[in-house]
């Protein structure tokens, strides 16, 4: 439901989130800020691979493929 | 700025993955262009010459990356070579930095973290066309301003702005304007004196304010260890101390970076771009609804890696065919001026000729292969090929983007390994490496055929010899899976990427480019796999060549004057000297190891003298058995042979020599063992010597175990005499 907060793994195709500030030294997220999604931004899963994984998220501009697991790591505000 | 005005300008070329980085580097420097090795590192040094007008630039280009923050050796490499630290590079007088005009606020991110190293820049806003089509307007002028340092509209694919870029190169290195720096929070200036202090006490040379940044705000900064940190100290406490000062006023210190960098970025850049009003649904997008859709998608990738491949097994066949023919000519060409000195005129014929044919016979297959990936790359298909089988490879430690070099290693895994490269993750990638060559690639098909042809068909029929040699080819596969999942688990010790990858927009391939990419691969190869395996080619040479006493030649004769067929005679001949060479004396030596798996003697230094190439197996056992070397797996002649041969000694006196277990177990054996110099040499190029050593050993000992296994467990079964 919309305004909770939970991994960006658990969005669904076609759902959207707001990155929450505070984060972790997982690589990715280390990653995704360096690419712009920062606390506040907009993001949103675009697509699940046909096998399940990764998924591919959009923000800014910029789609990319991310796994799961990665995109656990990430703290977002369900926007639906 | 230079000391010396004669020296050419250094100037170093940086940007984000997909910025055409790559096409303006070839475009600047076009031929005037070197590959070379970093020292340590796997990671290739791309560097040229640019002469724009009057002014000659040495341009080295920088692997494409996001961020400074060195977690990958990859991006290390580019911050080591930019603060100086790399043995032999000093520092460049100024940097280039390629940003894509439609994503410009992103790529800056990386140009501000170059910026903080006290390095002059300019900023290339390429892929302008495509910016406009977009309808997004970038005011260069005012950037220029905004930023302090010039920005040059760039279309490198069409050569615009070159000019302007390589005046805006000189005006920089020589004036040192550098970009507007971010304005640090005080607390992050105290940090960094904290930080400064901290490490002066333990010794570590003085760095500048950039490069302390660099440490206090990644989590495993690889510049402690380049200053001079003590080795066995904890670098831990001084950094956790320096970041609480941040925490303390209210920053969290691993995304303090990000947060600040974008939020100067974006003051500096808020009115000199302007996005279109409506944001249409583009091409990229409607297409991947179709090439990344569960079915369609899958469908439409399973036609295109069919193709890749159908075109490195089938096509190159032709190609490969007329290159034996040309090294056919050659050696017959060259043989007549050197009968008189026959062992110089087999080294040269056999040996070098010989040799340096078994290296560009690999040619077509590695050029088609490599045409086909820079195209996927080039039109952004490859990302969504990773994507769509990120799920199959990424759980055993390959990654998405393996799927290239492990489909590639069933026809050959020589372009299959050099696939590798475009594995960003290092772990991945080595992985990938190692299991690549148990794919049953098209080399081990002869043998194949002639164990088939002899064994299988003529007792078990066609429908069973067809499903053999499926099984075979899925044996590999079957083993690879688990190799990569042991190696990844207990072998590799790099720390493992997290599997990023952008989705570019597709474009129209640029053919120039491709070609380009495509030819230069090939060269590579040549170069520096090329001396390997020649030298391969001739120490085996030599070793069945060796020793040539006259006796064994004139008993051989003498045996055999009764007939007066002197072909016959001359291949009797050629399989005594076979039989005493210094390979057959290695084989016997080590027939213990083999009569585990049924091998006889024959076997053993077949086995042995295949180990630079599969198929010599099919000559070296048509020269034992007295067919000729010029055997091929189909001669009725040499499958006879093999089926008349009986043990004359030993434990299975009376019983055949090729049993059908014997026969599985040689079969076994060439599909997991690394028999291929070629392939060795590329894994050593590639990966390291260490690491193409443990591949070739791990594979032999995996083929010996199925080998015994297969003989073991099949003469247990089907008893000695079958």
């Amino acid at each position: 439901m919309s305004g909770e907060i939970c991994p960006l793994a658990a969005l669904r195709a076609g759902q959207s989130g707001l990155v929450q500030p505070g984060c972790s030294e997982h690589p990715a997220v280390q990653r995704l800020l360096a690419l712009g999604l920062l606390p506040g931004t907009q993001v949103m899963v675009v697509r699940v691979a046909p096998l399940g994984d990764p998924l591919e998220i959009e923000f800014g501009g910029l789609r990319l493929s991310l796994r799961k697991n990665d995109a656990a790591a990430m703290q977002v505000m369900r926007l639906g | 700025m230079s000391e010396d005005p004669s020296r050419p300008v250094r100037v170093a070329l940086v940007g984000n993955p997909n910025t055409g980085k790559t096409t303006l580097f070839n475009r600047l420097t076009g031929s005037r262009q070197k590959i070379g090795n970093y020292p340590g590192v796997t990671v290739e040094k791309k560097s040229g010459l640019w002469v724009c007008g009057s002014r000659t630039f040495t341009l080295v280009d920088l692997p494409g990356t996001y961020s400074l923050a060195a977690s990958s050796p990859d991006e290390r490499v580019t911050l080591d070579f930019l603060a100086g630290h790399l043995d032999g590079e000093p520092k460049p007088d100024a940097v280039i930095c390629v940003v894509d005009a439609s994503n410009l606020v992103r790529n800056l991110f990386l140009a501000s973290q170059v910026a903080d190293l006290g390095l002059p820049m300019v900023i290339a806003l390429n892929l302008a066309d495509a910016a406009d089509r977009a309808g997004i307007s970038i005011d260069a002028a005012l950037l220029s301003r905004r930023l302090g340092i010039p920005v040059v509209r760039l279309v490198a694919t069409r050569g615009e702005g070159v000019n302007a870029l390589g005046h805006a190169v000189a005006e920089a290195a020589e004036q040192g304007a550098l970009m507007a720096e971010v304005p640090w929070p005080e607390a992050a200036e105290r940090a960094v004196k904290y930080l400064a202090a901290g490490l002066g006490k333990e010794g570590v040379r003085p760095l500048a304010p950039g490069e302390l940044r660099r440490i206090l705000f990644d989590p495993r900064s690889a510049v402690l260890a380049r200053a001079g940190w003590p080795a066995g100290a904890d670098p831990a406490p001084l950094l956790g101390a320096s970041r609480d000062i941040l925490s303390a006023a209210g920053w969290h210190p691993l995304s303090a970076e990000a947060l600040l960098r974008y939020e100067h970025l974006g003051h500096l850049t808020a009115d000199a771009v302007k996005f279109p009003e409506k944001r249409r649904r583009s091409p990229t997008e409607r297409l991947d609804a179709v090439l990344t859709h569960r079915v369609w998608g899958l469908a439409f990738f399973v036609l295109i890696m069919f193709m890749v491949f159908q075109s490195i097994y089938t096509w190159s066949g032709p190609f490969m065919a007329a290159i034996e023919v040309v090294i056919a000519q050659t050696q017959e060409l060259v043989a007549p001026w050197l009968v008189p000195w026959p062992a110089g005129q087999s080294l040269l014929v056999d040996g070098v000729i010989g040799g340096v044919g078994g290296v560009i016979i690999f040619l077509p297959q590695i050029l088609i292969l490599f045409f086909f990936i820079a195209l996927l790359e080039d039109t952004g298909y490859l990302a969504r090929g990773a994507f769509l089988m990120d799920k199959v490879f990424g759980w055993c430690g390959l990654n998405g983007k393996s799927f290239v070099p492990m489909l590639s290693s069933y026809a050959c895994a020589i372009p299959g390994v050099l696939a590798a490269r475009t594995i960003e993750d290092p772990r991945a990638r080595l992985t990938t490496i190692l299991v690549s060559p148990l794919m049953s690639c098209s080399a081990r098909l002869p043998v194949y055929t002639l164990m088939i042809g002899a064994f299988i068909e003529p007792s078990y029929g066609a429908v069973w010899a067809g499903g053999l040699l499926f099984a075979l080819h899925v044996v590999g596969l079957a083993v690879a899976v688990p190799v990569a999942w042991a190696v990844n688990k207990f072998v590799l010790r790099t720390r493992p990427q997290p599997f990023l990858l952008e989705m570019p927009p597709y474009r129209l391939p640029r053919l120039r480019d491709i070609f380009w990419r495509m030819w230069e691969r090939a060269r590579e190869f040549l170069r520096r796999a090329g001396t390997v395996i020649v030298a391969m080619t001739i120490v085996i040479w030599a070793l069945v060549y060796f020793p040539r006493p006259a006796e064994v030649r004139e008993r051989a004769m003498a045996d055999l004057s009764v007939l007066n067929d002197s072909s016959a005679i001359d291949r009797a001949v050629d399989a005594a000297y076979l039989e005493q060479s210094y390979l057959a004396r290695a084989g016997r030596a080590v027939q213990p190891v083999f009569d585990l798996a049924g091998f006889d003697w024959k076997i053993t230094v077949g086995v042995l003298a295949s180990f630079p190439a599969r198929e010599v197996i099919i000559s070296t056992l048509g020269t034992i058995y007295g067919v000729g070397q010029d055997a091929d797996e189909a001669s009725g002649d040499l499958r006879s042979a093999l089926a008349r041969d009986f043990w004359t000694h030993g434990p299975r006196t009376g019983h055949p020599v090729f049993t059908l277990p014997v026969a599985l177990a040689v079969m076994v054996f060439f599909a997991l063992c690394l028999q291929c110099g070629a392939t060795v040499a590329v894994m050593a190029k590639e990966a390291g010597w260490r690491w193409a050593l443990f591949g070739f050993l791990y594979m032999t000992a995996l083929a010996w175990l199925g080998a015994v296994l297969t003989f073991q467990l099949g003469t247990l079964w089907l008893g000695p005499g079958l």
